[in-house]
């Protein structure tokens, strides 16, 4: 399982990375993406939409199911990664280079991990 | 009497022992006593025969009346279905398989609908098909739901619409909560001032059907152009034997096509089994409710189709599902790729072609009866209203007479209808019919 | 295979159509269609040939044994196909005045009143084309019962775990918030945590009894009266029917309104996946509220009258005459004590089937079963790596259809079988033994099963890229 150092995790296997500015990038973690199987189509939301710290604010879709994703961050969407549309393997192939979304003006960070910590979570499951 | 159980009284006392009970009873014992059925508490009839059943069934049949002539359509048309179209719908694999869940043994349910999607992308210009929903009413309501989204929760249906599409998307939207405007008829046909003057920013989509219920030809690039101006969508309804010779939807501008596929070689039947065919743009596929079939290859690199996109659907969803549709009517979407395969494209343009010139033909010799005339001044296609200078209901009735199904009452007098299957002396037949009620 | 399009020349015919006898009049310049219309150009025996040669990759009922869990797949008699080809049934404009129609009426009422009293229901529309259209019908009734009721506050179903997915799916459908209960380890409704959920905000439960694992809930008239004390409605999913009838009656289960999947219990084909019909089936309290046209008799004749509070309609017209017009067909041939016949072999044979498989094989649940059950096959997957499908593609080597794979939800590697009555001991008994040795060669040689099938047609299909960059329609024409 990579997990990468100098990102957060959130117990529902997002990761979330903090940039200056106030925003953030937040995506799906290399557990996560292993639990799904092959990711056949990602429903993002769109720039300009709130998103909540818990909240639900895409879907992933493998071919029997689909999953939602859950936000790390309260804030707005700034960005979406227009790519993972069309090439949403992308997020089986580099969960951490494919982020999901960029998030501007946060407000509040949801009960967020850090690498060590979540391998000790990842440990107990 | 039968109950189609093929195991032998002696069997059955072997598989009970085997199971460790006694006797049919034991076998319901989960169920609370005081709830379960005795022995004549349920007041049905015993069974019947084969030989019995059919003699009843054959009685109910001879209790409707076949007109020999039928002038009326409304939403059902009676076409001509070829003998070849029957034959091969009736093959027992077809009738009998379930849902192709299973690709592997399905291949033949699955490349008949994977080739009946083509042929309602090419008929209607749209990129996606799904494998056909309930009929053309639910089909409209369908589409509704696809266009709804977080900022537009309204839709503008065409009053013009047949009465029965307009009533089911209506039923449809008190489900969603999408709330539901009826945009007023003019002159048998969609108001385009009126609907460009109810289109704003909560709108998410306008129905329209070609040509509208009263057979008048619709002006859809126009009525597209205002829809998307307002940035709403357009789901345009067709009758598919019309689509073979008019601008297709995908021309007209539309982002849905939906109709009723029976005329495409289904019967009349009281109202169904019928199909409604649903296609749209690609940009819109992953929102198309319903089946849909798609080409892939197999472990050894073969061509071979399976269900796909299924992570749309209620079965996986569930409350997430905006549509709860999980079957398609597969056997009459068979049927109408078959009728469509049978006619191609000449014998399905010549189909319409004969329609369009029959109800001409009609409207020509019925409106030289006095007191009967067009009442819309529009083009129309082969349904149109006339006025009646009567009592409606004592013409219908001397047509039935004679064996004729007369037009649809509607409020503005008659929806008459032709067909292929109408033949000159059809309509020469009913003209002189009614001159003899009303003409002197 | 070919696809029609490949067997396509340009020219070629059928010759249907007699040369018009009127005028020829062209259709306005604007208004003409510009694409060319690219359908197939075939002879009447290419369509013969490609059909039937489609049909041959077709499994049907007729074709072996179907034993796919909660879809019912028994025997469609031959004779109803006869029946629904009569020109007395086929040539009918759904809009012909009602005295023409007095044969098609007279079916209705009959089979409205047959039904009726098997589910102990007080009337029945026949509007719904499938069994998520019932339930959709079923949902609409409560939801327009409610509102003239006080009850319009009242925006939450509730649904167990364990419930068909389309019971989510509709109640979201119709503007409800689903709120799902866990369910007891053997599948029946957990009270208390029913009794959590229930309050003045409840509209509503739906409900499958026997559940989804096969087992009737005891506890079903302390269900119904939990929800009805909250002040909502009980809905039965009437997909697990075949195992009742003749027993016990949704009706004096408690249930308000429940859907029937004629195409299951009632005989109907299947036809790949529909037309079907959903009859819906309600208690005086929601008769006013039916949607499309009912039955009346006025002057000694039928009438079609729309009812005084209807909802509207979910289809055009009567819905699918036809398919129902067979289930007629079938409740007619087996009368009461048929029908009661077929839901206690349906029973047996199930159970049979479950006794024969049993020692190699953990069930979700102990003891017996009614029309179907539940094999979880987590211990060979655990330990073999053999999943469930692995089981089912194998199955499909044996000629033996599949049944229903991961479902319910609350059992893993689940296969859930219903062989349904119309099958004979023989077929059951030749079934579980090419199934045991499915499961042990699980053990032996699992590779083997991880390639199954190797005797069908095509092998497995490529599923994640046909959902990825999806193919839905043929593309080649000019190739």
């Amino acid at each position: 399982m990579n997990i990468k150092s100098n990102l957060k995790y959130s117990k529902t296997h997002e990761w979330v990375e903090e940039l200056d500015n106030n925003c953030a990038l937040m995506g799906l973690d290399d557990y996560s993406q292993d639990q799904l199987g092959e990711l056949v189509y990602i429903t993002l939301p769109e720039v300009g939409d709130a998103v909540t710290v818990g909240e639900s604010y895409a879907d992933v879709e493998s071919v029997k199911a689909v999953s939602d994703v859950f936000s790390c961050v309260t804030g707005t969407v700034a960005e979406i990664n227009e790519e993972l549309v069309d090439s949403p393997e992308k997020v089986n192939e580099d969960p951490y280079g494919a982020w999901l979304v960029k998030v501007e003006e946060i407000s509040a960070y949801g009960e967020l991990m850090d690498a060590d910590e979540y391998k000790e979570y990842l440990s107990t499951l | 009497m039968s109950s189609y159980v093929p195991s032998t009284e002696e069997q059955r006392l072997e598989m009970l022992k085997a199971v460790g009970v006694s006797s049919f009873e034991d076998l319901y014992a989960d169920v609370p006593e005081g709830m379960r059925l005795k022995e004549g508490d349920l007041k049905l009839p015993d069974g019947m025969s084969e030989m019995e059943m059919l003699a009843k069934m054959k009685e109910l049949a001879a209790e409707n009346k076949i007109f020999s002539s039928i002038f009326r359509g409304a939403g059902a048309y009676n076409h001509y279905i070829p003998s070849v179209v029957k034959r091969v719908t009736a093959k027992e694999e077809f009738v009998t398989a379930y849902t192709p869940y299973q690709a592997e043994i399905s291949q033949g349910v699955l490349q008949s609908i994977f080739e009946y999607q083509t042929m309602i992308c090419e008929l209607t210009g749209m990129e996606a098909s799904n494998a056909s929903v309930y009929d053309g009413a639910s089909a409209a309501a369908e589409a509704v739901a696809m266009c709804r989204d977080r900022r537009r929760n309204k839709v503008l249906i065409s009053g013009a619409s047949n009465p029965e599409v307009i009533k089911v998307v209506k039923t449809y939207c008190f489900g969603s909560g999408v709330e539901c405007v009826i945009i007023p008829a003019k002159e048998g046909k969609t108001d385009i001032a009126a609907l460009k003057d109810a289109l704003d920013e909560t709108v998410a989509g306008v129905y329209v059907h070609q040509p509208s219920f009263y057979g008048v030809l619709e002006d859809c690039s126009a009525i597209a152009d205002v829809t998307h101006e307002a940035g709403a969508l357009f789901i345009m309804g067709i009758n598919p034997i019309v689509a073979s010779v008019v601008k297709s939807p995908a021309e007209c501008g539309a982002d849905i096509a939906v109709g009723e596929g029976q005329p495409l070689g289904m019967p009349m039947a009281f109202g169904g089994p019928y199909l409604g065919f649903m296609a749209c743009r690609e940009k819109l596929q992953r929102k198309l409710p319903g089946r849909i079939v798609g080409q892939t290859t197999d472990d050894a690199g073969r061509r071979c189709f399976v269900l796909t996109l299924q992570a749309r659907e209620q079965h996986i969803r569930r409350e997430k599902a905006s549509s709860n549709i999980c079957s398609n009517e597969a056997l009459c979407a068979l049927t109408a790729a078959v009728y469509m395969g049978t006619m191609g494209p000449n014998g399905l343009r010549e189909v319409a072609n004969q329609c369009y010139a029959k109800a001409h033909y009609l409207a020509t010799q019925i409106t030289e009866i006095p007191g009967f005339s067009l009442v819309y001044p529009g083009s129309f296609f082969n349904e149109f209203v006339t006025t009646c200078p009567g009592c409606t209901d004592e013409l219908l009735s001397a047509l039935e007479e004679k064996d004729i199904l007369g037009g649809l009452p509607v409020e503005e007098g008659i929806l008459w209808c032709a067909t292929e299957l109408n033949s000159k002396e059809q309509i020469d037949g009913l003209v002189s019919a009614i001159k003899e009620v009303f003409g002197k | 295979m070919k696809l029609i399009f490949e067997r396509s020349v340009p020219g070629r015919r059928c010759y249907i159509l007699p040369k018009c006898d009127v005028p020829f009049e062209d259709i306005p310049d604007d208004m003409k269609r510009q694409k060319a219309l690219r359908l197939p150009e075939l002879s009447e025996v290419d369509i013969s040939r490609h059909y039937t040669t489609l049909n041959k990759q077709v499994f049907g009922v007729n074709c072996g044994f179907y034993p796919l869990g909660s879809c019912t797949m028994k025997y469609n008699p031959a004779v109803h196909e006869e029946i629904v080809g009569f020109p007395g049934f086929q040539a009918i404009h759904p809009l012909q005045p009602d005295h023409t129609v007095q044969g098609c009426l007279k079916a209705i009422e009959l089979l409205k009143v047959r039904l009726c009293e098997l589910l102990g229901m007080d009337s029945m529309t026949f509007q719904p084309a499938a069994g998520a259209h019932g339930e959709f019908t079923g949902i609409l009734l409560i939801k327009a019962y409610l509102r003239d009721h006080g009850g319009e506050a009242r925006d939450k179903i509730i649904v167990p775990d364990s419930a068909h997915g389309t019971n989510p799916a509709t109640a979201n459908m119709c503007g409800y918030k689903v709120v799902n209960i866990p369910s007891a380890p053997d599948g029946s409704v957990d009270l208390d945590a029913l009794r959590a959920a229930v309050g003045p905000d409840t509209a509503g439960l739906m409900l499958t009894n026997p559940n989804t694992l096969g087992m009737f809930d005891k506890n079903i008239l302390e269900i119904t009266n939990i929800v009805h004390e909250a002040g909502g409605l009980c809905y039965y999913d009437g997909a697990n029917m075949n195992a009742i009838m003749g027993t016990v009656r949704p009706g004096d289960m408690g249930f308000d309104v429940i859907h029937l999947n004629l195409h299951k219990t009632f005989s109907t084909p299947h036809g790949g996946g529909g037309p079907g019909s959903g009859a819906v089936g309600v208690k005086e309290i929601l008769v006013d509220y039916l949607p499309g046209k009912d039955t009346v008799k006025e002057n000694g004749e039928f009438v079609l009258k729309e009812p005084p509070k209807s909802i509207g309609s979910v289809r055009s017209f009567n819905g699918n005459f036809l398919v129902y017009l067979r289930a007629l067909a079938y409740v007619l041939s087996l009368g009461g004590k048929g029908l009661h016949e077929a839901s206690q072999n349906a029973v047996l044979n199930a159970n049979y089937l479950r006794v024969l498989l049993k020692p190699h094989c953990r069930t979700s649940n102990e003891g017996i079963c009614m029309h179907e059950f539940v094999l979880t096959i987590e211990d060979l997957h655990k330990k073999y790596g053999v999943s469930a499908s692995d089981i089912a593609k194998g199955m499909l080597d044996c000629g033996v259809h599949p049944p229903t794979m991961y479902f319910p939800l609350i059992v893993d590697e689940a296969l859930m079988f219903e062989p349904t009555e119309t099958e004979t001991k023989e077929v059951l008994d030749e079934s579980a033994e090419a199934i045991i040795g499915l499961l042990k060669q699980a053990a032996t040689d699992p590779e083997a099963l991880h390639k199954a099938p190797v005797t069908t047609p095509v092998g497995r299909p490529d599923e994640v890229t046909a959902a990825r960059s999806p193919i839905i329609r043929y593309m080649d024409f000019d190739a």
